[in-house]
């Protein structure tokens, strides 16, 4: 095989995957025949472009591709045309904001596959898997890998929730501006879930999972693209650059885990945190602010902190205070806890995260012990603080993760 | 265009409690929402509580067993239904979203069409 096209196939695998799909989908009105126009348009253009060349622009080609087979596909099913259910609004013309692109020959209907596989009606899980799968090309196998499922468990929730697209009707279209900000809030909190997987996996021995942070990203950046003017987005991609920035400095060369006050700023992405921070301004230049530009603003404040490991705690924790006025989590609440720690002092961070002991959304979670160990352990409570380590090594399934808190307890002098 | 079900779940006991008040306020909802919901709707009822209920299980040996009450025992029961058209999951939502329930709650199960 030629390796510069199997190259440029797989780069557009990555970049191309969702447009494709969605391309055929709105033609094929049915997502499990758009996904086999894609594979099909993939299959053709290594053999294709190992003949005459990667085209000029590679994407046009496969959308070319995948809707001439989806005009096969819809010529074979209008002979033997049954009750096959199709996405709704799938042939609608135009597709509400984000259809734009000039340059290119046929509209981007990105936005309204991911705002169909993202549907508030469909279970949490099975929009992420979906979202996976559908927009950034991911195999059933690795979707289930990413979400610690078994392969055939992954498949019936993906086969369960294009059912339900199909038989329930769910549209394949933009919401209208009326319903948009709600709508979008569920699409976001997919991407920012993947983001997080990949952030610290959940599980295993790496700390992170390069490839879900990538899709995360690419998503974010998508969504950024064909919803310009919504703060909520721009929050969203600025709080992932800003974290994401880190990626090179979160462990040491052995592998071993860094505080962020221990690591070092010169390994931050550069370009990441300038875009980040930009897109973190624009974001909180409109008010009320919603979810994801406060969580920005937090990022931003750690990312501009004066020396390393040394922000502004008052305003984190002020942030932190309007955040949980607006989204109420316990996760929310917990990072509260260690903002009051930090800015004024362990005795009041022990007795804002003991608050949360009861919370049944955080028994399981490794980061309340976690976080009351180092409480304990700066006001001299060893004994105690040991006891947390242990709880959280119980919990924590990330071997980085784990090595880190083990070193933390063994570092605690011993009772004399 | 396609059909949905609504069904109306809610606590009999709640119902059976209410007070007069509550009871005419929420048939006046129901009416209200019958008038606005007008060119959607294709059918609806109230039933009778499910005490008044019968259940028929076709049994291994090809005869019928009947039974006394509900289907299956749980604090909701159906209490009712409509039948509503619509274009999309969306635009059944809003209507379903719209039902009168203050006891309860309603599912929205898309019809499957007869071939």
């Amino acid at each position: 095989m030629n390796p510069v096209v199997a190259a440029a196939v797989a780069d557009a695998h990555r970049t191309e995957w969702g447009r494709v799909l969605a391309a055929a989908a709105r033609l094929t009105g049915d997502l499990d025949a758009a996904e086999e126009c894609a594979q099909d348009a993939y299959a053709d253009a290594l053999a294709s472009w190992t003949e005459h060349g990667v085209p000029d622009r590679p994407g046009a080609w496969l959308i070319t591709v995948a809707r001439r087979r989806a005009m096969d596909i819809i010529r074979r099913r209008d002979t033997l045309r049954g009750k096959l259910p199709l996405l709704a609004g799938h042939d609608d013309v135009g597709g509400g904001p984000g259809t734009a692109g000039e340059d290119e020959a046929f509209p981007d209907d990105r936005l309204r596959l991911i705002f169909t596989c993202c549907h508030p009606t469909l279970a949490p899980d099975a929009r992420v898997a979906l979202t996976l799968r559908l927009l950034c090309g991911l195999t059933t196998a690795e979707v289930a890998s990413a979400f610690l499922t078994s392969e055939p468990t992954m498949a019936a929730r993906i086969t369960r929730a294009k059912k339900k697209i199909a038989a329930a009707r769910i549209p394949y279209r933009v919401p209208g501006p009326g319903e948009l900000p709600e709508r979008l809030a569920a699409v976001l909190d997919v991407v920012h879930l993947v983001f997080t997987t990949g952030h610290t996996a959940p599980a295993g021995p790496a700390l992170q999972r390069r490839d879900l942070a990538e899709r995360a990203l690419d998503l974010a950046r998508m969504l950024r693209l064909l919803l310009p003017d919504q703060p909520a987005v721009a929050g969203l991609l600025a709080l992932i650059l800003l974290t994401d920035a880190r990626r090179h400095a979160r462990t040491d060369p052995a592998g071993r885990l860094l505080r962020l006050a221990e690591q070092d700023r010169a390994r931050w992405d550069p370009g990441e945190i300038s875009e980040g921070l930009a897109l973190a301004r624009e974001a909180l230049r409109r008010r009320p602010y919603t979810r994801y530009p406060l969580m920005a603003a937090i990022a931003a404040t750690h990312a501009t902190a004066p020396a390393p490991g040394a922000p502004d705690w008052a305003q984190i924790l002020a942030l932190y205070d309007q955040l949980i006025a607006i989204w109420p989590s316990p996760i929310v609440a917990l990072n509260r806890a260690i903002a009051v720690g930090e800015a004024h002092g362990p005795a009041a961070g022990l007795a804002a995260l003991d608050t949360l002991a009861a919370e049944p959304q955080l028994a399981g979670y490794h980061y309340l012990p976690a976080a009351r160990a180092e409480y304990l352990r700066r006001l001299d409570r060893h004994e105690e603080a040991r006891l947390a380590y242990d709880e959280a090594l119980l919990l924590a399934g990330n071997s980085t993760e784990r090595q880190f808190l083990a070193t933390r307890r063994a570092q605690l002098p011993h009772a004399t | 265009m396609a059909e949905y079900m609504v069904f109306i779940w809610d606590d009999e006991q709640a119902w059976e409690h209410a007070d007069p008040g509550t009871v005419e306020q929420t048939m006046a909802a129901h009416r209200a929402f019958m008038t606005r919901h007008a060119a959607a709707l294709r059918g609806g009822n109230r039933l009778h509580p499910s005490g008044v209920s019968t259940s028929i299980r076709h049994t291994v040996d090809g005869g019928v067993a009947v039974s006394d009450g509900a289907f299956a025992e749980t604090k909701e029961v159906i209490g009712g239904y409509y039948l509503i058209e619509a274009a999309d999951l969306d635009e059944a939502l809003r209507i379903a979203a719209d039902v009168p329930a203050p006891f309860g709650g309603v599912e929205l199960r898309p019809v499957l069409p007869a071939s």
